[in-house]
């Protein structure tokens, strides 16, 4: 298995027609991944890439069956994207606009309760089964097929880890970013808890950044619930305070925000906690043999 | 993005929030047609700079006549205001606030944010006002009094009752705290604010609240749908290389070490400057070129890097997924052609086309050093700043 996005995904890529959803659904599509048609309002009865094009998710679901979704609009027209797709009842949302207002994600992360979906993202490379479905923008080649389960918050940085992965031999299950937005679709608990049930799934790696509880919480969860080895990484020790670092939601607001607390933090619920970033990939295969 | 106190407590005006009566000057000459709408003296005279503890830098005085007020105000204008929140440099004073003092009974705290475990947006209101909230909220959290509002009914009366009983308010004082926080919540969700603060929120001698400090930060990402929001820009209190980087779509921050960096995502560059600190080195800036880096953006990096006098070392590292690195090697080469650059630049390349840009950077025969791995690239440019300091 995996997490989220399968083999059997079927994918639909909302902004279909786009430069940059065109360039990234062709990407995905020679890698294997199952995209089913997109949607474009205006253009439905089009054909693109292939793949039919409709007017809304309604009638791409209605018609394809899809349940994933992959959200390439600008930001303004996220929130509202992501509610059509919620609706239409599509069962995984990857959200990778950067900019969405934090209140639109207020409204969505209300709109979404209860219902069985999950929206990753905003402000996200996407997510990738390794060999079996891409939902996103990250580069497929440096991924492996394997038994990792990788989620993080940064884009580049979870491709740093994932390549010193790769390169001691050590496949991902899913690699999963969740998104550098203070409130995004799918926090850190939600993925591990995935990944716990996942039987193809040995360990994790988490990677955060300064700004929220979320590490720490999930640090939290993971003493009590999650039976697999994880490491986790905290980027931004050298960040100084008050200070947006690129991403919305990196910003230190109190002590219990700054890496180093994080890390600490982690460390003392049992994570194995790497402070060098260039040694996740070492200590994950170190981890992994003991 | 952040507003001066004078500008949230326009905005307070228009939403019927309860402030001093006051005006700015950005001269001396303006003080006396400000004075026409105020009560005679005392005023206070506070110092517009986007930072806080504006009191402990002697941003904020009290002053008792005209003359107390002139030589406040032109010793104030002009100056550059050193907080506890500011660095050595601190912010240029370029506006002053001058508002009738107030007879104080109590100090209280209320503010609006997005909560991020919640996700939610939550009032948080102290009896401790006045004080450094993060501090209250570390030491005595008890203090802090919270309602989460539903984004679908909105903030309820019984939650408005459940803060002003936990204040110790009076029922009249609640039935002034109601229309207060609903103004405020109106006005959150409105402007697209990211945190709305009042600290303090007083009652005054008569008994009757009254915002003392307002502050405002706005959400960038919503900048789009506020038209508005660019006249309430205050490009004097920001570094003039973050506010050039910010016109390039670079995401770049001063810090006060040797080592400019140049990488792209957030995630990366920051974890880049925490293996510059762990080295023993210290990083210059943040800086990001974002996922899709092409070569201009590359060579726009590097400009905004050298136009700071203290880098003596230039550290890339790129991460190539969409984009290729052989590229990328290009876009280095170029800038370092045309900057004619002086001082050393340590490249670590990874990601697609890899050997390729490694190759580019070789045969180029530019004094561009391309490390081996990550931790290669970072000991050697905190060596190289090392012995250049």
């Amino acid at each position: 298995m995996s997490v989220f996005v399968h083999k059997t995904s079927k994918v639909i890529i909302q902004g279909f027609t786009g430069q940059h959803a065109t360039f990234h659904a062709e990407e995905a599509m020679a890698g294997g991944t199952n995209v089913v048609g997109g949607v474009t309002p205006g253009k439905g009865g089009m054909t693109h890439l292939d793949r039919p094009v409709f007017h809304t998710v309604a009638d791409a679901v209605a018609e394809t069956g899809a349940d994933v979704s992959g959200v390439f609009v600008p930001p303004p027209l996220a929130a509202d994207a992501i509610m059509e797709a919620i609706d239409a009842g599509i069962k995984v949302i990857v959200v990778i606009a950067d900019g969405v207002p934090v209140q639109d994600m207020v409204k969505v992360k209300r709109y979404v309760q209860g219902r069985d979906c999950a929206i990753i993202g905003p402000n996200t490379p996407g997510i990738i089964t390794p060999g079996a479905c891409k939902v996103g923008i990250m580069p497929s080649n440096i991924y492996t097929p394997g038994r990792i389960g990788v989620v993080s918050r940064s884009g580049t940085l979870n491709y740093e880890a994932v390549a010193q992965m790769t390169a001691l031999g050590l496949g991902q299950s899913t690699s999963v970013g969740i998104g550098g937005d203070p409130v995004n679709g799918t926090d850190f608990v939600t993925v591990l808890q995935a990944f716990e049930n996942d039987p193809e799934t040995d360990a994790v790696v988490m990677i955060g950044e300064i700004g929220g509880p979320q590490e720490v919480d999930a640090a939290r969860w993971a003493k009590d619930n999650l039976t697999k080895p994880i490491v986790g990484f905290v980027a931004g020790v050298s960040a100084p305070p008050g200070r947006r670092m690129g991403h919305a939601g990196a910003i230190i607001s109190g002590e219990s925000d700054t890496a180093s607390a994080k890390m600490d933090a982690m460390e003392e619920l049992g994570v194995r906690v790497v402070r060098n970033p260039a040694d996740i990939g070492a200590t994950v295969a170190e981890m992994v043999k003991a | 993005m952040n507003l001066h106190e004078y500008q949230a407590k326009d905005l307070f005006r228009r939403y019927q929030i309860p402030v001093p009566a006051g005006a700015v000057v950005s001269s001396p000459e303006e003080v006396t047609a400000a004075l026409q709408g105020l009560s005679t003296a005392p005023w206070v005279v506070k110092a517009q700079v986007h930072a806080g503890g504006r009191g402990k830098g002697g941003g904020i005085q009290v002053v008792a006549d005209d003359v107390e007020l002139g030589a406040a105000v032109v010793a104030l204008l002009g100056s550059q205001l050193v907080t506890p929140q500011t660095d050595a440099v601190g912010l240029p004073v370029n506006t002053v606030l001058i508002e009738e003092a107030t007879a104080i009974e109590r100090e209280l705290y209320l503010g609006l944010l997005i909560d991020r475990a919640e996700k939610k947006l939550v009032v948080m209101a102290s009896a401790a006002g006045g004080m450094d909230i993060e501090a209250v909220a570390a030491s005595t959290p008890d203090k802090i009094l919270t309602a989460v509002i539903d984004p679908v009914t909105g903030l309820q009366g019984y939650q408005v009752r459940d803060i002003g009983f936990g204040l110790g308010l009076s029922m009249t004082q609640i039935r002034q705290l109601h229309p207060l926080l609903m103004a405020l919540e109106r006005l959150f969700h409105e402007q697209d604010a990211s945190l709305v603060e009042i600290n303090p929120l007083v009652i005054n001698k008569n008994g009757d609240l009254l915002a003392l400090d307002a502050k405002i930060n706005l959400d960038d990402s919503a900048v789009y749908r506020h038209a508005d929001f660019q006249s309430l820009q205050d490009p004097s209190q920001e570094d003039t290389r973050e506010a050039k980087a910010q016109s390039l779509g670079l995401n770049y921050i001063t810090l006060d070490g040797n080592i400019g960096c140049l990488v792209n995502g957030a995630g990366l560059a920051m974890a880049t400057m925490d293996l510059v600190q762990l080295e023993g080195g210290k990083p210059a800036n943040f800086l990001d070129v974002g996922g899709g880096a092409t070569a201009e953006r590359v060579a726009e990096a590097f400009k905004l890097i050298l136009s700071d006098a203290k880098v003596n070392t230039i550290l890339v590292n790129i991460f190539g997924g969409i984009v290729r690195c052989d590229l990328i090697a290009e876009g280095i080469l170029a800038a370092v052609r045309q900057e004619k650059l002086d001082v050393p630049v340590i490249v670590r390349l990874e990601g697609t086309n890899v050997e390729l840009g490694k190759q580019l950077i070789a045969d180029s025969g530019l004094d561009v050093i391309v490390a081996d791995d990550l931790t290669d690239a970072a000991t050697q440019a905190v060596q190289l700043a090392g012995t250049r300091a």
